[in-house]
């Protein structure tokens, strides 16, 4: 009984929310611009235009057609996922609730007359604006590369051709050849990310060429879930990954891609492929608005994601500085929610929710072999801030590590139908 | 009785069997079993100095009959026994949730094992006490026995067939679990769905709300109360997944009857 009173209530709620939307429609939608159709950027239209219930006019600018996640995008190099999978487009954003999805570059944002403008022409007014931009690399942050060579030596660190590239380099290496990695310093997006990729290719190369080596250059001392790749390479890729780290010049590297040379401190290393991953910063829109600070990242208050420099704008995921959260998909997809809630309290008397925060990682190592790590965050004055966190154990049985990794699979699931659906 | 046999069949000390140890619950117990002990068992002095602690968990006696009543339908147990309808309980304490190679286990409990669900005297009580709470899609369909008492006969009746002298009889996995009942005041908080909504968009990101379930179970649609014990039995740590314990524990009491009023009633 108690239950199907609770039920009965529950449904009256909601009814009361619908009634209330025509009347803030009838005097004129408040307009929110979201930039960028990725974690943040996605799941904060999503959240705005559906729990408004059409009473926010949402403009969501994106401009590639079909999103590429590059989450599970190693899974694509690894051979685990077709390219097809990773792909996503926006039709039922706008079908099913009302987004309006522009496909254009954001060029310039005037935040004192509140307006976005597009390469296209198109100049959009907001009431407040969303930006989740995701990153830009830093020029010259590893000498003699630059987006101009990235044919040459491929970032992949932006889902789609760059991955596709970077694949076809790897299953076409002369037998026993040298794959090439040069690591980010921190921070950047997706801390487990260049592992899961060593721990992808090594895969592919153990199948179709077992005499090549692998040559993981990184500037830093330690890195995400090190303990637990560590012990996968050892058992699954033996002697075939090697790591030169700061303390051997890791953090001394220059490229040259015409000579597909690696300058590791002085010792040049010829390589057969070469995924040069930068430093990296906010997206460039964020610059140009005038979000970022010296770091090149995008300041934000911990309390709601709304930018330091201006009470109007938000910004999401990758592109800002929060304080602990990872910069990962699953982070700019809890952030969005949080600034979805603001905005609609702000905008339309929504009830104020105070922040939530949560982030979980997994990455698979080889076959069955998955592994995660996670935390839940809160506001505090300063920064968000790390409540409590877990990861997974060293020596696992082999059937909890492949539940692990179904369950990524089921992650992946959810987290885009809960940007895309 | 068959566990006096099935006792003397697996001595793992040269001086107590499996059966003195049954004799001495037993006298320990209140009720009428007491001369249980059978011919040439140790006396009960000999049997508290090995095990100076020891403790009945409940009466055997009304244990063994709760068995035949609630269980022998679909479980055996003792020489011979054989997976029926549910799988065998000999030595069911200590082993991982879900062990028995090819019996038919619910992907839930399957997965719970992995996940570590290991059946100590508090799994078991939470399991026998309500299954669905701790193991949601479980196929055992029984609807759990409400009574701890009689919990504590029945498992400590089943308890016999567990022996691993190391677990006897207060060590793990037999210790006497501690509880985690919830208060019915903290079942009778009326969810706010509203907060309920917001807080649940931190489950949709892995949970789908349309309830699709491969590699992770959807919790779309379940009946609230089952909702709220199964994120107690998290939040304690009954239930295991480190990222469920991790969730729950930073959700108060209000928090998860929101989710659950939210859940229970999402439509989309």
């Amino acid at each position: 009984m108690t239950i199907k009173r609770r039920t009965v209530l529950a449904g009256m709620a909601a009814g009361s929310a619908v009634l209330a939307a025509p009347a803030v429609m009838g005097a004129g939608r408040p307009k929110v611009v979201v930039i960028g159709g990725g974690s943040g950027g996605a799941t904060a239209a999503r959240y705005l235009a559906r729990d408004s219930r059409g009473a926010l006019d949402v403009t969501l600018v994106e401009p590639t057609r079909t999103y590429y996640t590059c989450y599970f995008s190693n899974l694509y190099l690894g051979g685990f996922w077709d390219l097809a999978d990773l792909g996503h487009s926006y039709g039922t954003l706008a079908a099913r609730h009302g987004i309006n999805v522009v496909h254009d570059w954001a060029i310039g944002v005037d935040r004192d007359a509140q307006t976005v403008t597009l390469a296209g022409g198109d100049v959009l007014p907001y009431d407040r604006l969303v930006i989740s931009p995701g990153i830009d690399f830093v020029e010259d942050s590893v000498p003699g590369w630059s987006v101009a060579a990235q044919n040459r030596m491929p970032h992949a660190y932006k889902a789609g051709s760059q991955t596709e590239l970077l694949k076809a380099q790897v299953e076409n290496m002369r037998e026993g050849g040298v794959f090439a990695m040069v690591a980010p310093p921190n921070p950047y997006r997706c801390p487990p990310g260049p592992y899961e990729r060593i721990s992808m290719v090594a895969h592919v190369l153990t199948e179709r060429n077992p005499t090549a080596r692998i040559l993981l250059v990184d500037p830093k001392e330690n890195f995400s879930k090190q303990g637990l790749f560590e012990e996968g390479w050892a058992r699954h890729y033996p002697g075939m990954i090697e790591r030169i780290g700061p303390d051997f010049g890791g953090d001394n590297v220059s490229v040259d891609p015409e000579a597909m040379t690696v300058d590791i401190d002085g010792v040049v290393e010829e390589v057969d492929v070469c995924n040069v991953i930068p430093a990296q910063q906010a997206g460039r829109i964020a610059h140009l608005a005038g979000l970022t600070n010296d770091a090149g990242w995008a300041p934000v208050l911990p309390a709601d994601m709304r930018s330091r420099m201006d009470d109007k704008v938000f910004v999401l995921g990758d592109a800002s500085a929060q304080g602990d959260m990872p910069k990962s998909g699953f982070s700019a997809n809890s952030q969005a929610k949080v600034a979805a809630n603001t905005i609609r309290h702000e905008l339309l008397d929504a009830r104020l929710f105070p922040a939530r925060y949560a982030n979980t990682c997994w990455s698979l190592i080889a076959t069955d072999d998955g592994v995660k790590v996670g935390a839940t965050y809160e506001p505090t004055d300063e920064k968000i801030a790390t409540v409590e966190g877990f990861i997974s154990q060293t020596g696992e049985d082999a059937e909890l590590r492949r539940q692990t990794f179904e369950e990524s699979i089921g992650w992946y699931n959810g987290i885009v139908a809960d940007m895309f659906t | 009785m068959t566990m006096n046999s099935l006792g003397r069949s697996r001595l793992r000390l040269p001086t107590v069997s499996v059966a003195a140890l049954a004799a001495a619950l037993v006298l320990a117990a209140p009720g009428p079993a007491a001369s249980d002990g059978g011919e040439g068992a140790p006396d009960i002095a000999q049997v508290t100095t090995t095990f100076p602690r020891a403790v009945a968990l409940g009466d055997v006696e009304h244990g063994r009959e709760l068995w035949e009543f609630e269980c022998a339908a679909c479980h055996e147990m003792g020489r011979g026994a054989e997976d029926g309808i549910g799988p065998q309980l000999n030595r069911v304490f200590g082993r991982r949730a879900a062990a028995i190679a090819d019996f038919p286990y619910s992907d839930s409990i399957i997965r719970m094992g992995r996940d570590g669900l290991t059946w100590t005297y508090r799994t078991l009580d939470a399991y026998i006490e309500n299954p669905y709470a701790l193991v949601s899609g479980t196929r055992m369909s029984y609807p759990g026995l409400e009574d701890a008492d009689d919990r504590a006969d029945l498992l400590a009746f089943i308890r016999l067939y567990s022996d691993q002298p190391a677990d006897i009889p207060e060590a793990e996995p037999t210790a006497r679990r501690v509880e985690v009942e919830l208060p019915p005041e903290v079942l009778e908080i009326r969810g706010d769905r509203e907060w309920g909504e917001y807080l649940a968009s931190e489950c949709t990101t892995c949970h789908q709300r349309d309830g699709a379930a491969a590699g992770i179970p959807s919790i779309t649609h379940w009946p609230e109360d089952r909702f709220v014990v199964a994120m107690h039995a998290y939040r304690e740590g009954l239930r295991p997944h480190s990222t469920m314990q991790n969730i729950a524990r930073r959700l108060e009491d209000e928090d998860i009857a929101a989710l659950a009023a939210y859940f229970a009633t999402i439509d989309d």
